[in-house]
């Protein structure tokens, strides 16, 4: 073999070691790897057939009757769910291991703790740096906002204007709902664009929506 | 000398995801049943006691006759429950830390489904072997 290094050949994942490895990842290998996921995505339900298919006969009413739009709109959900349940799996598993590498054992029980777990150290970890900023909703009391400016894996797509609303931040929003449900935190979240004067590219805001439970275990927590 | 231990993993569901009997007595077959019910019945005080404390090893949560249930409680809220009549708690405390290393690299899977059971012959010698060494 060419190059044959003394890498140490474990019989078992389970005896790898935990520990931090190689840091980075190719950026380009990334991109690649997303925008194949995301048009997997796509071609999955690329016609009205296969939503019927799936989904049944209601599905395809009210195709019928709303127009193709509707089913449009039915396509790009379907998208963002998939692409949100990806990132779903990611965040599950990035809670774990992150408060065992980084916070030494110790687990989040505040509302406030788990979003700046999230803003500084989960960024930090999967994009290199902390997120922008952290907003709490003037609105609602159980909205929160993580803003970014660009998001990574935002940096190089581009929405044709017929699929207005599909954001494939949408990972992200995965990802940060992977990491709040596990620990406890059910919620909501979302990705959207944000129009900044000045600006060419829109800003990406996360937004999150904690459910009832959590507001009130705060509240009785004190 | 003799020691019950019953070893238990339960998902953020409630539901067991996998269980051993890692003491060096005998194994009796009521015992067996006893030990799980046991288990069960301390879910309640683990679910309110989480919330209290960021720490994850919670000692000494209930007890029954002379049997001690010991918890460590991970940040994905997974619990570890152990059902045993010793009190070596620096033992435990280590055999949890690493129950949970061995834990994290089967939810590293990307196969693995959290909340499924744990069902690799791998993670069970290894979780037996170390219930010898530090029990």
């Amino acid at each position: 073999m060419i190059g044959a290094s003394k890498i140490k050949q474990y019989s078992n994942v389970l005896e790898k070691p935990l520990s931090k490895g190689k840091q980075e990842v190719s950026l380009s290998a990334f991109a690649f790897l997303f925008s194949e996921l995301v048009q997997y995505n796509q071609t999955q339900v690329d016609n009205i057939a296969e939503l019927e298919r799936r989904y049944g006969v209601i599905l395809l009413l009210q195709t019928m009757f709303l127009g193709p739009w509707a089913a449009g709109s039915e396509i790009v959900h379907n998208q963002l769910c998939r692409l949100e349940d990806a990132g779903y799996a990611v965040g599950a598993r990035c809670l774990e291991l992150l408060c065992h590498r980084e916070k030494g054992n110790r687990r989040e029980t505040r509302l406030l703790g788990i979003l700046s777990f999230v803003h500084s150290t989960v960024w930090k970890v999967l994009f290199g740096k902390v997120a922008d900023s952290l907003e709490k909703g003037t609105e609602h009391e159980d909205e929160y906002m993580i803003s970014e400016k660009e998001l990574l894996v935002n940096r190089f797509i581009s929405i044709p204007k017929d699929m207005g609303t599909f954001n494939c931040g949408a990972f992200v929003a995965g990802i940060v709902r992977g990491v709040l449900d596990s620990a406890g935190f059910p919620a909501v979240v979302t990705a959207h664009f944000v129009p900044m004067e000045g600006q060419q590219r829109p800003r990406t805001t996360i937004l999150i929506k904690f459910a009832e439970e959590v507001l009130r275990r705060e509240a009785r927590l004190g | 000398m003799a020691t019950t231990a019953s070893f238990i993993i339960v998902s953020r569901n409630d539901i067991p995801i996998y269980e051993a009997e890692v003491g060096s007595a005998t194994k009796r077959e009521d015992a067996a049943q006893l030990h799980q019910f046991v288990l069960h019945a301390a879910l309640d005080i683990v679910q309110d006691l989480a919330w209290t404390t960021s720490a994850m090893f919670l000692k000494n949560i209930d007890r029954f006759n002379d049997l001690v249930v010991s918890v460590y409680v991970t940040a994905g809220h997974t619990r570890l429950m152990l059902l045993h009549d010793s009190r070596n708690d620096d033992g435990i405390k280590s055999f949890f830390q690493e129950v949970h290393e061995l834990y994290i690299k089967v939810l590293l899977n990307p196969l693995y489904l959290p909340g499924a059971r744990i069902a690799s012959s791998h993670f069970d010698t290894k979780v037996r072997a170390l219930a010898r060494k530090y029990l």
